[in-house]
């Protein structure tokens, strides 16, 4: 079961390594990141392997969004069944 | 890997353009409950919706969280109650009406709807004392909306009918006279009523439909404008193509979470109904869509044409998203929930007659529409008829939710907030139908009725 973590805000230090940790603490695994710079917005994407998550999902996605708020940002967790729902035919 | 412009798109529609699902009903049937003791069919009412929704705000949360997407409203639809009154000759039907609305409480629902008659071809037992308990009913709760559904494009339109809502209307508007006569604006007059939409006031579970069903009505004004925005100057064909496969989209998250909401409760899926229903926000609103397509304001000729493509391109693209579409789908345009309409009549380019015109092709009619509070009920009437003529000859649903603003005139204020925002109040034909509508009767089918 994967997931996807978004993270949009002002490019900062240790933006991926804050996620990471968080993921690495509930057993999520990291299968992809990509980033991309859309207008002056930092945009980082992350695909997650949280079949073996060790916390509920709800407590996964309030802790990530804690942590982007931390930071001045706005995490996004979410079931990848969405993106293939609603981008394909 | 899913395309990155995918998922920033996705995130870009719910946080900045108000992509949302606006709501999960559940619809149950009461008809199990009837009983020809009102105390005991109550109890049975209260029990059954208990114990079938019980769940249904805790998985809307749930799902909300799993997929990043705002689930507004939790809501429950029932059986239209004068069905439960018709076994219970004589009784107060308003208790069915406390009943709900203490279930309502219970669960955490934000309405329930289904206080309502069908009566396009005539009354039952049960159908005329239930009408004429609505203003009460509405004044003495607070999440209970209800419908009445006065003609079909087979049955005709049911006059008599149409006679006594207008009294009904102003009636709900006087009995919440203190309220800002909110009693009005959970009230909905149909033709052509489906029997499977979600949303409130209009909501009920048909007769045809099963024990227990789950529906889904999903929003998104704000994704189709911003997408018209980006499109920039491009030709008819093409806003239609971008409002299409905008539409798709968000029926598609719709879908998602119907099934999802289906496979937790345990109860079958029902419908997605892809309606386009504003709310009062900054960037949720149907009249923005329309100016964006290059009108000065909403109400301005050229109006009719932009929401028939606007209606059109919605159910089209929606269609394909989805396994099962009902309910009302297509552009809502209630005056009072969206910003662009309110700031479009405080302007004065937005008149009743034009908003009569705009339902001939959108997927409602006149909706959350203020008037002046000495509107006399045979007006009300009068422009009941009219919308109901108009969805009976074109074969669609149309319905009337007028507010009569007590002690009111045209250019004074009501606000309620919420979603059911506020607006002016704006002036009716006074020349006067009374022989018109105080003749009764039934008005015919007309000959698109008959298809067989």
């Amino acid at each position: 079961m994967r997931a996807v973590i978004t993270v949009v805000g002002r490019d900062r230090v240790g933006i991926l390594a804050r996620v990471a940790t968080v993921c690495a603490d509930h057993q999520v695994n990291v299968l992809e990141v990509t980033q991309s710079i859309l207008q002056d917005l930092f945009a980082m994407i992350m695909l997650v392997d949280i079949s073996r998550c060790t916390v509920p999902f709800s407590r996964l996605s309030d802790e990530l969004s804690a942590a982007g708020s931390g930071m001045g940002l706005k995490i996004h967790v979410m079931h990848e069944e969405i993106f293939h729902s609603m981008h394909r035919i | 890997m899913i395309n990155t412009g995918d998922i920033l798109e996705t995130i870009r529609m719910i946080d900045n353009d108000n992509l949302d699902v606006r709501t999960i009903t559940m619809g149950i049937s009461l008809l199990d409950c009837a009983d020809p003791d009102i105390r005991k069919a109550c109890d049975k009412i209260y029990d059954k919706v208990c114990r079938y929704a019980g769940d249904l705000v805790k998985t809307g949360e749930d799902i909300s969280k799993d997929y990043g997407i705002p689930i507004i409203h939790k809501r429950v639809s029932v059986t239209p109650i004068s069905m439960l009154a018709a076994a219970c000759p004589g009784s107060d039907p308003v208790r069915f009406a406390l009943a709900l609305d203490r279930a309502a409480k219970q669960i955490g629902v934000n309405f329930i709807g289904g206080y309502s008659a069908l009566v396009h071809k005539g009354f039952s037992p049960g159908d005329y004392a239930v009408i004429s308990s609505i203003p009460e009913a509405l004044s003495r709760t607070e999440y209970v909306c209800s419908s009445v559904n006065v003609g079909t494009t087979k049955a005709g339109i049911n006059m008599d009918a149409v006679e006594k809502m207008g009294h009904i209307v102003l009636g709900a508007a006087r009995a919440t006279a203190d309220r800002d006569c909110i009693g009005a604006a959970k009230l909905v007059v149909f033709c052509n009523a489906p029997e499977d939409n979600p949303f409130m006031a209009g909501a009920f579970h048909g007769p045809g439909e099963p024990d227990c069903e789950i529906n889904v009505g999903v929003s998104g004004p704000g994704v189709v404008r911003a997408a018209l925005a980006k499109a920039g100057d491009c030709d008819i064909s093409e806003v239609a193509d971008i409002i299409k496969k905008t539409a798709f989209k968000v029926t598609r998250m719709g879908q998602l979470v119907a099934r999802e909401a289906s496979r937790r409760l345990c109860v079958p899926f029902g419908i997605v109904d892809l309606s386009l229903a504003p709310t009062p926000a900054v960037g949720d609103s149907v009249a923005h869509i329309l100016e964006e397509m290059g009108l000065e304001s909403c109400g301005a000729h050229g109006t009719t044409a932009a929401l028939a493509l606007l209606n059109d391109a919605v159910k089209k693209g929606g269609v394909m998203a989805s396994s099962h579409v009902g309910g009302l789908s297509g552009a809502f345009i209630p005056v009072t929930e969206d910003a662009g309409m309110i700031d479009a009549a405080r302007r004065g380019s937005l008149s009743i007659t034009k908003l009569e015109a705009m339902t001939a092709v959108c997927s409602v009619g006149l909706d959350m529409i203020i008037i002046p509070g000495d509107v006399p009920p045979e007006i009300i009437s009068a422009i009941i008829a009219d919308e109901a003529a108009i969805g009976m000859v074109n074969s669609k649903t149309t319905a009337v939710r007028l507010i009569p603003a007590v002690g009111k005139k045209a250019g004074d204020e009501l606000q309620w907030g919420g979603l059911l925002g506020g607006g002016p109040v704006m002036e009716v034909n006074r020349f006067s139908p009374l022989k018109f509508i105080r003749r009764g009767g039934r008005l015919p089918a007309p000959i698109q009725g008959l298809k067989n």
